[in-house]
């Protein structure tokens, strides 16, 4: 036993012991007690809250983005497509050594080093487990070298995903137009969560004129991960929907009969249904290759595009800006009839030349030796140019202006795509604004054939046609036909295409110059006659010649690189047939010397082909 | 020695709280069987230590604690210069099996404090008390230096609990605590940098919320969202998709919270209550202020286990390396713990009819 301590009171230390037991016992008792209020706290009063954390915790939301509307035209044929496509990837944790994989698949399939760098770099920054594209959109030789050697790269896997394609390429660049990359600049004017899958948008063309209805909505799937991120199962999938298929008016056949007569030369041929206003052909020549921006265009390739002087990413159709020369006289010579200036049977004497009253300067026709006596129906179908001058001195340019502006020139004519160009119609107060300079009376004169200040587009020649062919009824010209909305295609009413008419004191005036127009090709002695030959429908046209020359003041600086040899532009407008027009174009030809030759017999071309009987030929869109 | 010596009610709370942590661990190690085995081993080996020691009476205890103390102190010495582990240095290797030396002073310290106490005249006077912190201090001191700062801080409060219990006066508590107050910006900067940032991550766990932050939040969450029945057996899902750290080990409550919500907290507490409640009605059934000191002193520091390892996953106090006793994958501190509950036995069962005085 232990040896006797020095006076130990065992009752008073074990009363002391107790008392400290009784300490002890009341700070565990608190302590459970503040233990289980806390986990009240956690597990009754904020478990809502952490349920939300802990869902958030394991679950993610990854979009997956809707496949595009196709893109047909009228008779079915596909002009913008999904195509699958397939890229190469590469996950760090699937390779012992990914770096010596990467180095040998170079060889087989190499990359350039800019390619190469962001490649390895992604590789650093994401988890082991995530893939990192090495190459996309593969091509189908691309992909069977993979395929053959694939053993040797168990890092490297083939992904598919649908991506635009094209098919019937350059034909349509500048009217359906294609997709690119989602830039910052589109971001601005999407919502970025209907985009979270998105890769592409609607760069220019139908493709972005439509991009809200050919997009779709991104679907959505849930997945559960763990702590690193890494997927384990699919717990929820809501699919997208996929985007509208969009059909055009455009009428394939037509559009490469007019690209085929075009022969190669710079120009634009613009297609209308009068009574419609649906665009039937919309042609800008040289064109480009649409899927080549699908991917992203090659440095060279875009420079190559865009510095051509022949400037193929340049929509002559949509933005040209030419002088209609002579395409405007039917307009102006409404105008005299319906301001009660001209009667369809006075006559302007033609020596040659015009010149006003107090000048010596003088205006010249086309005709050196003159047209002589020319009437309203001979004006037109000669193109007599002094008839013009007098007509606009007579008119003045205020009333000139205001009918060639029901005509549409000088504003947008509305089509459903977007960067169209407004061309110009001048008038004094546009010269005093624009060069704080004052209208001269000469300059009439020149407006009243088409020259001196005055532009217009391609597109703004076809609209301004199709009026006169309708009988001053106007439809807005549009390249969207049909939408297709949850299966069932739905046209688009034809009343949202609609204007108001140009209306005229005496409708019986429209026949006036539409039989003047007839003239044009049908006349023994039209500037078109040689055109109309062997035709089996009649039809209305009328040329126009353009003088680079004169164009060369006045036009936005875009332009003036472009004419090397400065032979003049052909023009030629013209609907078909006569009686029921169902198709109004306007053609240009740069520099192709004068409207009769090089545009008219394109015109033509279009009218055969569009009045032959198709449903046997039959067609097949290569 | 015919009879054989068990506390039957001590011996049933622990093997409740024993099979509860046996169902969590299975769950907590994705369904282990090899984790389920291994732990079952270890509660085998512990049950055993408790059993024999519970056969060895108090007094021999008392006699061969100061020895063990001794030994343990060399011990930890060796380990500080010839010690094994991955970032601390805690493991003993002896050849067939390795431990930590610093879990035999969660036992020696007490004992050794107890037994000096019981020599000298109780409350015990300044002199007295000076003394027994120098037996806390000295273990407590070497194992901070590992560092093992969850270990030296259960070692140390074993060791006060003794002088607690023993009645050291108020006073003097007072003074300490006045003087450990005012050192306490100085101890800050003996501190390891981890440990640093787990007490200041404490009071603003969001500030890193992927750094040291982490553990604290996502077991937070794991409790919280457990609710008040839990998301059921094997279904927590910050538990199996790997949110919550160290879940089979220190963090194995939050497991044990997502899974089985307030209800098996309480059920779990009332376990606990159990063990401790016979603790501590030995303590004040023991016949000898040894068995007496000891026995509070041990159901003091395993309430410190249990208060200390919830509260660090609850967010309540800092991240230390504290496991819940017997519920928690590992196995020195389990066989310490069911050591300290054979010490308990043996106090209860080893009773003389005869008082000696």
């Amino acid at each position: 036993m232990a040896k006797l301590p020095t006076l130990k009171d065992a009752e008073l230390e074990s009363a002391l012991f107790r008392r400290r037991l009784l300490v002890g016992v009341s700070a565990m008792l608190f302590g459970i007690v503040i233990l289980l209020l806390r986990l009240v706290f956690l597990q009754v009063l904020s478990h809502d809250h952490f349920t939300t954390l802990s869902h958030d915790n394991r679950l993610r939301v990854l979009p997956i983005p809707p496949p595009r509307g196709v893109i047909y035209s009228r008779d079915g044929v596909v002009l913008a497509e999904n195509r699958p496509s397939f890229s190469l990837v590469a996950a760090a944790e699937r390779s012992a050594d990914l770096m010596k994989e990467t180095a040998s698949l170079g060889e087989l399939l190499p990359i350039d080093d800019a390619e190469r760098s962001r490649f390895e770099d992604q590789l650093k920054r994401v988890r082991r487990f995530e893939e990192v594209t090495y190459k996309a959109d593969l091509s189908h030789q691309e992909l069977a070298v993979f395929a053959v050697n694939s053993h040797r790269f168990p890092a490297f896997q083939i992904r598919t995903g649908l991506a635009r394609h094209y098919p019937l390429g350059e034909a349509f660049a500048h009217a359906v137009g294609y997709v690119g990359r989602i830039s910052e600049r589109d971001l601005a004017s999407i919502d970025e969560n209907a985009y979270v899958a998105t890769t592409h948008i609607g760069k220019s063309g139908v493709e972005r004129a439509r991009e809200n209805v050919l997009h779709g909505e991104a679907g959505f799937q849930t997945v559960e991960v763990n702590a690193q991120g890494r997927i384990l199962r699919v717990v929820d999938r809501t699919p997208p929907i996929a985007g509208n298929d969009v059909y055009l008016s455009i009428d394939v056949a037509l559009q490469h009969e007019a690209i085929a007569a075009l022969e190669d030369r710079d120009g634009a041929i613009v297609a209308l249904d009068p009574n419609s206003g649906g665009v039937l052909a919309f042609v800008s020549n040289p064109a480009f290759d649409p899927n080549l921006f699908v991917g992203g265009i090659a440095k060279d390739d875009y420079q190559a595009l865009r510095d051509s002087p022949r400037r193929p990413l340049f929509n002559r159709a949509l933005q040209g800006q030419y002088p209609p020369g002579s395409t405007i006289k039917m307009m102006v010579a409404l105008a005299g009839l319906e301001t009660q200036v001209r009667e369809p049977a006075a006559t302007t004497w033609c020596p040659g030349w015009y010149s006003l009253p107090d000048s010596e300067h003088r205006y010249r026709d086309w005709l050196k030796d003159g047209h002589g006596h020319v009437d309203l129906k001979t004006s037109i179908a000669r193109s007599c140019d002094v008839y013009y001058y007098a007509l606009a001195n007579d008119l003045g340019i205020a009333r000139m202006h205001e009918w060639l502006r029901r005509f549409g020139f000088g504003q947008r004519t509305g089509i459903d795509v977007p960067g169209e160009s407004q061309g110009l119609l001048p008038s004094p107060a546009w010269k005093r604004r624009q060069k704080q300079e004052a209208w001269f009376p000469g300059e009439t004169l020149i407006t009243g054939i088409g020259q001196g200040f005055m532009l217009a587009t391609p597109l703004q020649l076809a609209y301004a046609t199709s009026i006169v062919a309708n009988g001053g009824q106007v439809r807005i010209p549009h390249l969207v036909d049909q939408i297709e909305s949850s299966g069932a295609v739905e046209p688009i009413d034809a009343e949202v295409y609609f204007r108001p008419p140009v209306t005229l004191e005496d409708s019986s005036r429209w026949q006036v110059i539409v039989d003047a127009m007839v003239e044009v090709v049908h006349g023994d002695r039209g500037t078109a006659r040689g055109s109309a030959h062997g035709a089996q429908f009649r039809y209305a046209g009328k040329t126009g010649t353009a003088q680079v020359v004169g164009i060369a003041q006045d036009v936005d600086p875009d332009d003036q690189e472009l004419p090397e040899h400065l032979q003049d532009h052909g023009l030629f407008v013209a609907f078909a047939p006569v009686d029921f027009p169902s198709i109004a174009v306007a053609v240009i030809v740069e520099n192709g010397g004068s409207g009769s030759r090089a545009a008219a017999p394109i015109a033509r071309r279009l009218f055969d082909l569009y009045f032959s009987d198709r449903s046997v030929a039959g067609f097949a869109g290569d | 020695m015919a009879r054989f010596h068990v506390d039957l009610p001590l011996l049933g709370a622990v093997l409740v709280v024993c099979s509860l942590g046996l169902v969590v661990l299975f769950s907590a190690s994705d369904q282990s069987a090899d984790t389920l085995t291994k732990q079952s081993i270890r509660m085998a080996f512990g049950l055993f230590v408790m059993l024999v020691l519970a056969q060895v009476t108090p007094q021999t205890i008392q006699r061969w604690a100061p020895g063990v103390y001794v030994i343990g102190i060399a011990m930890l010495v060796v380990v500080l210069f010839f010690g094994t582990g991955r970032s601390a240095q805690r493991w003993l290797d002896a050849g067939v099996v390795r431990f930590q030396p610093s879990e035999i002073m969660k036992l020696a310290v007490p004992l050794t404090v107890a037994a000096f106490l019981c020599e000298v005249r109780l409350p015990p006077h300044l002199r007295a008390t000076f003394i027994a912190l120098v037996i806390i201090g000295i273990p407590a001191a070497l194992i901070v230096k590992q560092p093992d700062l969850g270990t030296a801080i259960l070692v140390a409060s074993s060791g006060f609990f003794v002088l607690f219990f023993a009645g050291v006066r108020w006073r003097f508590i007072r003074n300490a605590s006045i003087v450990g107050l005012a050192a306490a910006p100085f101890a800050w900067f003996l501190l390891h940098d981890y440990q640093r940032q787990r007490i200041l991550t404490l009071f603003d766990p969001t500030q890193d919320p992927l750094g040291a932050g982490y553990h604290i939040i996502q077991s937070t969450i794991a409790v919280g969202s457990g609710g008040l029945y839990g998301k059921g057996w094997l279904n927590g899902t910050q538990s199996h998709l790997e949110f919550v750290p160290e879940r089979a080990t220190d963090f194995i409550f939050a497991v044990y919270c997502e899974e089985f919500g307030l209800l098996g907290v309480v059920v779990l507490l009332a376990a606990y209550s159990l063990i401790i409640l016979r603790g501590l009605v030995i303590a004040a059934n023991a016949q000898e202020m040894f068995g007496r000191l000891i026995a509070a002193s041990l159901v003091a520091t395993f309430f410190v286990y249990i208060f200390v390892n919830i509260g660090m996953v609850s967010g309540q106090l800092p991240v230390v390396g504290i496991p819940l006793p017997l519920i928690s994958y590992g196995g020195t501190s389990m066989v310490t713990i069911m050591a300290g509950f054979g010490i308990l036995m043996s106090i209860n069962t080893h009773r003389r009819f005869i008082s000696s005085i």
